[in-house]
């Protein structure tokens, strides 16, 4: 009885921790600015982004060469996305106020992606140049 | 993870959890040596997990009190920050012993296992307190915000590992999380510190999951 109250409390605890993480890496996220290549290939204008784009981006994010220290932040972010498509399904019908949260989070999820593809473009251009430089 | 810290210029900023992440460095390589030379259903194995196990929860608790004395730094009060742990970890223990007090046979074993498991789940009311403040403060500062939340699904998580396998002690799947987990907090640190500068701020208030408004 108390290992299943603890269970219940400390997975309580989890998801809340889990859903204010991810949105810690959304928010620091949406501070960054997209540069002009990543807006052309994404489609972003005005930071305006769909969240259904979320997994067109992570596909291209995973032909970019790997920055290795990304990795978990975007793990989280997959992970946090594929929750809110649960509860998109369940129950977005249910309140449009909270259909309008789940729409505009993962956006947020989208243009986390974005960012992420921005800056292994930015790495592939750098890796590429120093490769020139050296031949 | 000691040297993305180091990289970043926190090291002394962030002794706490320097130290944690050297002592899970030995731990771990502890641990897969007696591993190797006992193998995994061995008695040593066994003692040697849970003895370090316990070591290293000591070492995560110092880096939530460090953490505390960096949310409340301006308030002054790092000095009963420090009592008050000491005081909630020797609390901490005695349950532990009064709980496992019957079984003279294996004493120190049971000993051990349950006073991982109190740690865990004080380590949880504790993160869950500090977030508390730290969302009742307006602090801003994205590296403390990261490493708070990172520490609550750490310690969240191992709790409820823990509690489900008291529940249902032969499930594989309680085996092979721990393992997960432990890679997950320095990852998630190692995130922080490599990507997040020490200037960065961010709105709590923001972050904060619907269901605390």
């Amino acid at each position: 009885m108390i290992a299943a109250l603890i269970f219940v409390i400390s997975l309580t605890a989890l998801l809340q921790f889990f859903v204010s993480y991810c949105r810690s890496i959304l928010f620091a996220a949406r501070a960054s600015e997209l540069s002009q290549p990543a807006r052309e290939l994404t489609g972003i204008s005005a930071g305006r982004v769909s969240g259904e784009e979320f997994r067109r981006f992570m596909q291209l994010v995973r032909l970019c060469p790997a920055h290795g220290d990304d990795g978990q932040a975007m793990a989280a972010v997959r992970v946090y996305y594929s929750i809110l498509g649960i509860f998109r399904s369940i129950a977005g019908w249910m309140s449009a106020r909270f259909s309008g949260w789940l729409t505009s989070e993962r956006g947020n999820c989208a243009y986390f992606a974005a960012v992420a593809l921005d800056r292994r473009i930015a790495l592939s251009r750098e890796l590429m140049a120093q490769q020139m430089l050296s031949h | 993870m000691v040297v993305c810290v180091c990289r970043a210029g926190s090291a002394r900023r962030y002794l706490s959890i320097v130290f944690y992440l050297a002592a899970e460095f030995f731990g771990t390589a502890g641990r897969f040596f007696v591993f190797w030379r006992f193998g995994y259903t061995s008695r040593e194995y066994f003692y040697f997990y849970y003895y370090s196990d316990a070591l290293i929860v000591i070492c995560l608790y110092f880096v939530l009190i460090g953490l505390y004395s960096r949310v409340f730094e301006e308030m002054r009060v790092s000095r009963y920050l420090r009592v008050a742990a000491v005081l909630l970890l020797a609390g901490t223990a005695w349950i532990a012993y009064e709980v496992v007090a019957d079984s003279r046979d294996r004493l120190l074993t049971h000993f051990v296992v349950e006073l991982s498991q109190n740690l865990y789940f004080v380590g949880v009311v504790l993160t869950y307190l500090l977030w508390g403040a730290v969302v009742k403060l307006a602090e801003m500062r994205t590296r403390i915000v990261q490493l708070v939340l990172s520490l609550g699904i750490y310690f969240s998580a191992f709790a409820a590992t823990y509690a489900m396998r008291n529940v249902y002690p032969s499930f594989a799947l309680w085996r092979y999380t721990p393992p997960l987990l432990a890679m997950a907090l320095p990852a998630a640190w190692g995130y922080t510190f490599l990507k997040v500068p020490e200037e960065a701020r961010l709105a709590t208030a923001q972050v904060v999951a619907p269901t605390h408004r």
